[in-house]
């Protein structure tokens, strides 16, 4: 890559990023309003949690949020 | 180990299994060594084809009482959560992974085996769509001098020194034009984050909007309008990200991140895939 490069093409180049430098709430965004939602046999998952007090709590509910107003408009067919 | 279980029966053990990804079965290899929350070793569990990733978690931890507390507790969260994507992240980069939402605890081995069995045909198709591809997720700012409240412009400066009669009238104008100034510049963020996520959609095979993130979390005062992921083939990342290049600047501050797994993309809520 030559140093004039935009950033997001350098960042493309590099490729993944080490799983801790990850900001934890970008993180979150996905792995709590994204994947596969299963249940059924479970000890526990996610959803079953009702979440109080929580530190985080404000951008729990948010995220579950997003994730359940996307199934409206916001998602996207996957094309093929 | 895997508990014997029948169904309806309800069981007391002392330690569940916790599913990370699922893959299709084709080159099964869990990367040596792998660990993943609560430190533990990542072992694989194949059927009809599929692969799950697992590890056995203690219950004192990983049900559903300890879970309560210990979700309060950020350096918790994160180191789980880290811990979930590194098992993700290993597993995606020697297929393509359909990851599981964050906690998602079985009483034992038997029960993932029957997730694969049932969802079999949700998964293959899952997996099938996210192949060769990668997620980016693109978070859009306004830099917080552009939110701030700003001084009217000339002309409504101009107005209110003629018009008024009072300090207090005065403050009022000023202050409901220093509110549409804001207004407006927020409403035109808007439609300019509509018009980014247009344009990234383009390059794109899905997208989808994430809501925006707390300011306390993301660790900026600046006002998120766009927080965005993209499902992007993986020939196609870099003209990605020269078009996210293009649409820098003007006010709008623009970050990227990834390339993720499909986290946001593989959404598969029970009762039918999408």
């Amino acid at each position: 890559m030559t140093h004039d490069e935009p950033r997001g093409a350098v960042l493309a180049a590099e490729g993944r990023l080490p799983a801790e430098r990850v900001a934890l709430v970008d993180l979150l965004d996905r792995l709590l309003a994204g994947g596969v939602v299963v249940s059924g046999d479970l000890v526990l998952s996610i959803a079953d949690i009702d979440l109080v007090r929580i530190s985080v709590r404000a951008l729990i509910m948010s995220v579950r949020e997003s994730g359940t107003a996307a199934e409206g408009g916001g998602y996207d067919q996957i094309g093929r | 180990m895997s508990a014997t279980v029948t169904e309806g029966m309800s069981v007391v053990a002392d330690a569940g299994t916790y599913l990370y990804a699922v893959a299709r079965d084709v080159d099964v290899l869990c990367p040596e060594g792998l660990r993943g929350v609560a430190g533990q070793a990542v072992r694989t569990i194949a059927r009809s084809g599929l692969v799950a990733y697992v590890s056995t978690v203690p219950l004192d931890q990983f049900g559903e009482e300890p879970l309560r507390r210990s979700m309060e507790d950020l350096d918790w969260l994160g180191e789980t959560a880290h811990a979930h994507h590194r098992v993700v992240e290993a597993v995606a980069a020697a297929a393509p992974v359909a990851p599981v939402r964050l906690v998602t605890v079985y009483s034992g081995e038997e029960q993932v085996r029957r997730l694969l069995d049932e969802r079999h045909d949700d998964f293959v198709e899952m997996l099938s769509r996210v192949a060769g591809r990668q997620e980016w997720g693109v978070k859009a700012y306004v830099e917080k001098a552009q939110t701030a409240a700003q001084p009217a412009a000339p002309q409504e400066r101009e107005a209110s020194r003629q018009e008024s009669s009072s300090p207090g009238t005065d403050y009022l104008r000023r202050r409901q034009a220093s509110l549409r100034t804001r207004e407006e510049t927020w409403r035109q963020a808007g439609a300019r984050a509509e018009r980014i996520h247009d344009v990234l959609r383009s390059v794109a095979v899905a997208s989808r909007r994430h809501r925006a993130q707390d300011p306390e979390l993301s660790g900026r005062d600046d006002w998120m309008v766009l927080n965005g992921a993209y499902l992007v083939d993986e020939e196609r990342a870099e003209e990605f990200a020269r078009a996210l290049d293009e649409l820098r600047g003007q006010g709008i501050e623009l970050e990227l991140t990834g390339p993720w797994a499909p986290y946001s993309f593989t959404v598969l809520e029970e009762g039918g895939a999408r």
